[in-house]
């Protein structure tokens, strides 16, 4: 229909379609753009579900000695809860902003592969109810409840049949394979289509940010996804044929997991920062009206993040006692790869700076960004000197380090994006309004609850305690940190209605309502199925700012 | 498809740095000692490539006979390829008593090898659903790109296989 509008077509309202019809047509659809909103759709109604099991551990741990849950499902909670928020989460909302904006951006009518991508997300997708199904499935249906009970990163010997009869892990495992293979799809797709569906006139020094972050973000998919899928299959053959990698009674290493998980599980945590990168180095420029600083530099220190992030992945097993010159290696790139995240921080500043900002939503969450990514990687270039992590490591500190990157940085990103590109995805505006409570109350609830997380850390609280003594000095923190989690379901569900309401009945928005530069602006909103009449040609990294300001255009100084 | 055989690598990489990590450290049963390598087969396997790669140029040329040809060789070796991996472990599992969860020598040696056994299986699939359609007179000249597709990925088997090979029958034992 949207079609048919944006040509002018005589014919107006067609009698609307079948239910049937509609489902049908999302279920097999190869669009990408309507891939990307039901990756979206996936990662938010999954979001829901590891909030209430974030909320579910924090009530239990409000007070001391509390006994909301039992231990067996609080080992439960803070299992799924990880991985949800991993693998079902933040992946598949970052997939589906790449799948939506990376071939708009860079003039392309679908993705190269778009029967691939669609396979890839209908894999991501069975394979999260197939995660959850263990809550049901396996002895669950004896109301034993057999879901994964072993930590995300579920260390061996924990996960060898001896410590963790029944399905459970196996549904974790086979879960993660899964997704792992969608995930290797995706990255396969993104990377085609960006190196060969590029309209004529971009090269890759015109391409918009988002397109370079994305870029470098599924090579390290394809480079850190591979060695979990290994792993995995590693995994199963000890637990289904008695294979002993990781069975210490016969020789089998431990250790040797830890380095697979983390060679896999640290390139992770920049292949879920390097999006938000991406939505800050397109919104800053847009609300800040100037171009983005230091072009160049930010491609290079993208590339550098990336390769630097292959060689860091022991910073997360100082505990578990490496030698004297692993542990410095560590440490040093560690160290390292603050050097590249600092230019970014340093280029959004100094795109904002003398520039006249507009404080929208989009760019409130971007600036709050800013600040909580920087304290961020702080507590990182704290915890990545091994002597501190002696200390802190596997305390509730790390668990405030970690929240802080993935909730302060990673998630504030992605919700300036929700607001930034929502016009064009639905066609109507937001309510600035709710937008903003769901800023303020955010704010509040993310400080509160992760600002206070560090203390009971240095304090001495370990991770993953379902409960804790008395007269520790523990508990008016834990009760600060669960009362910030009231306000964060509050903002989320501000979030929620403004998505709703706002798709329905929301102002109509325009094809440009930000009087933006890059090429999905171009097109209708919702963009037509084709996505452009006629394929675009760009002569800069800002064609909108060409065509509008033909007598200053970016072209003469790039 | 470079894209694929990059993840594949990245696979491979793991098992054998597990391979390497545990060679040695087993502690009872059969060491790689009992490995004969299996040279012939090998043969077979690499020279594979070539005749793939003369099943690639010939469909290019529009030689469709010549291309079945190729093709079919290609096939028919890497078959022998698998049978003699297949009498491998035969040999191993009746002779020896070696199976996956006989030591951890057993467990890597039969997860890196089966790796890429079940890599080669996969291309054989492939070469014969191509063969398949060429029967059917579906594959033309122009889809000479698509079919050299499929033979990077055979290459690819290769490689892995003489880096396999030097890890588990030169250095490992």
């Amino acid at each position: 229909m949207s079609t048919a509008d944006s040509l002018g077509s005589p014919e107006t309202r067609t009698a609307p379609r079948p239910l049937v019809d509609t489902v049908h047509g999302w279920v097999t659809t190869v669009d990408h753009k309507r891939l990307g909103i039901l990756y979206v759709l996936f990662g938010l109604t999954f979001l829901l579900i590891g909030g209430v099991e974030a909320a579910i551990m924090r009530i239990q741990l409000i007070r001391p000695l509390n006994d909301f849950v039992s231990p067996q499902v609080f080992n439960q909670m803070f299992t799924m809860h990880g991985t949800t928020m991993i693998f079902f989460v933040a992946m598949p909302l970052l997939f589906g902003f790449a799948n939506y904006l990376v071939p708009l951006m860079i003039g392309a009518r679908d993705m190269a592969f778009p029967r691939l991508n669609a396979f890839s997300f209908w894999l991501t997708a069975f394979s999260g109810l197939f995660l959850y199904f263990s809550f049901v499935g396996g002895y669950g249906l004896y109301g034993a409840g057999s879901a994964p009970d072993v930590g995300w990163f579920a260390y061996a010997p924990l996960t060898s049949k001896t410590f963790s009869p029944g399905h459970s892990t196996d549904f974790w495992t086979l879960s993660l394979l899964v997704s792992g293979f969608g995930s290797i799809g995706t990255a396969v797709n993104i990377i085609a289509t960006v190196l060969c569906m590029r309209c004529p006139g971009m090269t890759l020094g015109k391409m918009p940010l988002l397109a370079w972050m994305n870029l470098v973000m599924a090579a390290l998919v394809i480079m850190a996804l591979s060695p979990l899928t290994a792993a995995q299959l590693m995994l199963m053959a000890d637990r289904y044929l008695g294979a002993h990698f990781f069975d210490t009674q016969a020789g089998g290493s431990a250790a040797i997991w830890m380095h697979f998980f983390w060679v896999f599980g640290h390139p992770e945590v920049y292949v879920l920062v390097l999006p938000a990168f991406a939505f800050a180095s397109e919104i800053i420029p847009v609300f800040s009206r100037k171009a983005i600083f230091g072009y160049p530099v930010m491609v290079a220190a993208t590339l550098a993040i990336g390769f630097i992030s292959m060689s860091v992945w022991a910073h997360h097993m100082f505990a578990v006692g490496m030698t004297a010159g692993a542990n410095t290696f560590f440490v040093l790139s560690t160290m390292a790869i603050a050097v590249p995240t600092g230019i970014k921080i340093f280029n959004w500043l100094a795109t904002m700076w003398g520039g006249k900002i507009y404080f929208k939503a989009p760019m409130l969450f971007c600036i709050a960004f800013l600040f909580q990514f920087l304290i961020a990687g702080l507590t990182g270039v704290m915890m990545g000197s091994a002597p501190f992590d002696w200390q802190l490591g596997g305390s509730y500190f790390l668990v405030a380090h970690f929240h802080y990157v993935l909730a302060g940085a990673i998630f504030f990103a992605l919700f300036g994006a929700f607001y930034y590109w929502f016009p064009k995805v639905t066609g109507r505006m937001y309510s600035e309004t709710l937008a903003k409570v769901h800023f303020w109350l955010f704010v509040i609830g993310f400080h509160l609850t992760f600002d206070f997380m560090h203390v009971p850390g240095i304090l001495g609280m370990p991770r993953r305690i379902y409960t804790y003594e008395p007269g520790r000095g523990w508990g008016i923190w834990n009760f600060i940190v669960t009362i910030g989690v009231l306000f964060q379901a509050a903002a989320v569900l501000a979030f929620l209605v403004n998505l709703v309401r706002s798709s329905l009945r929301g102002k109509p928005a325009g094809s440009d309502p930000w009087d933006a530069w890059t090429l999905e602006w171009s097109t209708t909103s919702p963009p037509p199925e084709y996505n452009f009449g006629s394929i675009p040609e760009v002569k800069s990294r800002r064609p909108l700012w060409d065509l509008k300001h033909p007598e200053d255009p970016d072209w003469k100084y790039e | 498809m470079y894209c694929l055989i990059g993840a594949e690598v990245a696979i491979f990489v793991i098992f054998i740095v597990a391979y390497l990590f545990y060679v040695g450290k087993t502690v009872s049963g059969p060491t790689p000692a009992v490995l004969h390598a299996p040279l012939f087969f090998s043969v077979c396997l690499l020279s594979s490539s070539w005749t793939i790669h003369r099943a690639v140029a010939a469909l290019r040329r529009g030689q469709a006979s010549s291309f079945a040809r190729w093709w079919l060789t290609t096939i028919v070796l890497g078959a022998l390829f698998l049978g003699g991996t297949g009498r491998e472990w035969q040999h191993l599992i009746v002779d020896e008593g070696l199976t996956i969860g006989t030591n951890l020598f057993g467990t890597t040696y039969y997860s890196l090898v089966g790796l890429h056994a079940f890599h080669v299986t996969m291309g054989l699939i492939a070469l014969t659903t191509v063969s398949l359609l060429a029967l059917f007179g579906h594959v033309k000249q122009e889809h000479a790109e698509r079919v050299d597709i499929i033979s990077l990925y055979w290459h690819f088997v290769d490689v892995v296989w003489i880096v396999v090979f030097l890890v588990v029958y030169v250095v490992g034992r």
